[in-house]
C-alpha cells in the first residue's frame, strides 16, 4: 500500500543494474572490434595452431615451464617437426611478439583475464629490439 | 517421475546445441535469437510479478513474531526478531537477505534408537548461503565479459577470487564453492526419502539447470577451453544490439547460452522468483508495532448504521406513552 513507491524504486534499481551493460556500452560507445594484434612478418606459424594457442596458450607455457625447470626440457619439437628453444621472453616475445604490452596485455587486458604470474619471474624485452622491428613492420593480422 | 522428466528436459537442452553445433547451424538463433527473447521475458516476467506483489494489499501488520514484542521498558525485548520500528525492520530484512536468518533457525527431529532428539540442522543453511554468494561473486565476475573497458572492481573480485593462483587459468574458489554447495542441495532432495517425496518438478529442474550452467562454464574455464576474446566481442555485441557471431566459440559455449536462456526465461514463473518475493513478504518487512498503532484497512467503506440512541429518538413518544423506561432523559 504506502510502500509502493519503495517497491517501484527498488525494481527499478534491478532493472538498471540488470540492464547495465548496455547502458555502460551506450555511454563508452563500445564496438564488438577486438584487440588488434600484429602478427610477424618473417614466421608463418607459432609453436603451434592458431586456434590452439588462442585458447590454451596457458597450458602450453605451463607446460613450457615445468619441463625446463623441472626436467631440464630446453628443447620444444612442434607438430610440424620444427624445434624452438623453451623461453618466454626469447622464443616468443624477442623473435615474435615484441613484448608483454604490445602482445600478451591487448587480449588480457580486453577480457579482463586477471594477470597471470609468468612476470613474477620473467622480464618483457625492452622497446624496439632487433627482432621486434620486423614485428612493427608486419601487416594486421 | 518429476526427477525424471526434469532431467530430460535437462538432457534435451543440453543435446540440441551441442547437434547443432555438431551440424554446423543454428549459431544465430542459438546465441542471439533465444538470449534476447530470454532476457526480455525475464525482465518483462520479473517486473509483472513484482508489480502484481506491489499491488496486492496488506493494510495489516502480519509479521511473524520470532521473539518478546516490545512491551513494557524493563521488559527486554528482540529489536530484530520481532522489530517496532522500521530500523528494526530493515535490519531484519537484511538478516534475512545477506545471512539467510530464517534458515539458521531450521530444526528438525529424528529416531535415535528410542529417543527422540530434537535438534539443530545448519546444513541446508551453510549450504544455502554458500551457494547464493556464490552465485552472486559468479554473475559480478561475468560483468569483464559484457563491460567494455572491465570496471576496477570487478578485476579486483576475481583476483580476489583466484587468490591461491590454483594453476592457469586460475583457479575461482567460487567455482568450486558453487558446485559443492549444488551437490550437496542435489544429494539432499535425492538422499532424505521424506524430503525426496514432497519434491517437485521445479525443485529438481531449478537445481539441474544451475548445476548444468555451473558445470558447463567450469568444462569451458579448465577443460576444453574457449577463445574469451571471442566470447566478449558476441556479449559486447549483445550488450550494444549490434550482434555478431566470431569464430572460435566451441561446441560448449553454446550449451552454456542456452541453458542461462532457459534459467532466465523460466526465472519469472518459478519458485526462482524468491529472489524478489524475499523482500516483499508481509510476514517479514513489517513492523510488528500493532499495539502501538491504530492500523485502519484503507477501504473500510462508511457502513450505514443506526444506533439505539438514534432508534430511541426516532421512537421518542411511543416509547413515553408505552411506559418503556428511557436511557436519555429528555431535559423540557
Amino acid at each position: 500500500m504506502g510502500d509502493r513507491p519503495l517497491i517501484y524504486a527498488g525494481l527499478f534499481l534491478f532493472v538498471a543494474l540488470v540492464t547495465l551493460p548496455v547502458w555502460q556500452g551506450i555511454a563508452a560507445q563500445s564496438s564488438t572490434v577486438g584487440p588488434e594484434l600484429k602478427a610477424p612478418a618473417h614466421k608463418k606459424q607459432c609453436v603451434a595452431p592458431r586456434a590452439y594457442m588462442r585458447e590454451a596458450h596457458m597450458e602450453l607455457l605451463m607446460a613450457w615451464r615445468d619441463g625446463k625447470v623441472r626436467k631440464h626440457e630446453r628443447h620444444y619439437t612442434a607438430a610440424d617437426g620444427t624445434v624452438y628453444n623453451v623461453s618466454l621472453t626469447g622464443t616468443c616475445l624477442t623473435q615474435c611478439h615484441g613484448s608483454k604490452e604490445k602482445f600478451c596485455d591487448r587480449c588480457h587486458e580486453y577480457a579482463g583475464v586477471s594477470a597471470p604470474n609468468c612476470w613474477g619471474c620473467h622480464t618483457s624485452p625492452p622497446a624496439e629490439p632487433g627482432g621486434v622491428a620486423a614485428v612493427a613492420a608486419g601487416g594486421m593480422r | 517421475m518429476d526427477l525424471l522428466s526434469s532431467f530430460l528436459i535437462m538432457a534435451a537442452l543440453v543435446a540440441v546445441p551441442l547437434l547443432a553445433g555438431v551440424a554446423g547451424g543454428g549459431q544465430g538463433v542459438l546465441l542471439v535469437g533465444i538470449p534476447y527473447a530470454a532476457f526480455a521475458i525475464f525482465i518483462v516476467g520479473l517486473c509483472w510479478r513484482v508489480v502484481g506483489w506491489a499491488r496486492s494489499p496488506v493494510p495489516f501488520r502480519i509479521p511473524t513474531t520470532c521473539g518478546q514484542q516490545k512491551s513494557l521498558p524493563w521488559i527486554k525485548s528482540a529489536t530484530l526478531d520481532n522489530p517496532s520500528t522500521g530500523t528494526g525492520a530493515v535490519g531484519r530484512m537484511a538478516l534475512e537477505v545477506l545471512l539467510f536468518r530464517s534458515l539458521f533457525r531450521n530444526n528438525r527431529a529424528e529416531m535415535y534408537g528410542q529417543r527422540y532428539v530434537f535438534g539443530d540442522s545448519k546444513w541446508l543453511w551453510l549450504g544455502a548461503l554458500a551457494f547464493h554468494w556464490s552465485l552472486l561473486v559468479i554473475v559480478l565476475r561475468h560483468l569483464r565479459l559484457f563491460v567494455q573497458p572491465v570496471p576496477a572492481c570487478v578485476l579486483a573480485l576475481g583476483k580476489v577470487d583466484s587468490f591461491f593462483q590454483i594453476g592457469a587459468p586460475a583457479l575461482y574458489l567460487s567455482n568450486v564453492i558453487v558446485l559443492c554447495a549444488l551437490m550437496y542441495l542435489m544429494l539432499r532432495r535425492l538422499w532424505d526419502l521424506r524430503l525426496r517425496y514432497i519434491c517437485q518438478f521445479s525443485d529438481y529442474f531449478a537445481l539441474f539447470l544451475l548445476l548444468g550452467i555451473a558445470l558447463s562454464g567450469v568444462l569451458m574455464r579448465y577443460g576444453t577451453r574457449v577463445d574469451v576474446v571471442a566470447v566478449k566481442q558476441l556479449a559486447i555485441g549483445l550488450a550494444t544490439f549490434q550482434p555478431v557471431i566470431p569464430a572460435g566459440l566451441g561446441l560448449v559455449f553454446p550449451v552454456h547460452v542456452l541453458l542461462v536462456s532457459t534459467l532466465a526465461a523460466y526465472f519469472p514463473f518459478s519458485k526462482l522468483m524468491h529472489m524478489g518475493g524475499v523482500f516483499l513478504s508481509p510476514t517479514r518487512n513489517l513492523a510488528n508495532n500493532s499495539r502501538m498503532k491504530r492500523h485502519v484497512n484503507p477501504w473500510n467503506y462508511p457502513v450505514k448504521t443506526h444506533t439505539y440512541a438514534e432508534w430511541e429518538e426516532e421512537f421518542r413518544d411511543k416509547l413515553t406513552m408505552a411506559g418503556i423506561p428511557l436511557d436519555e432523559a429528555k431535559n423540557d
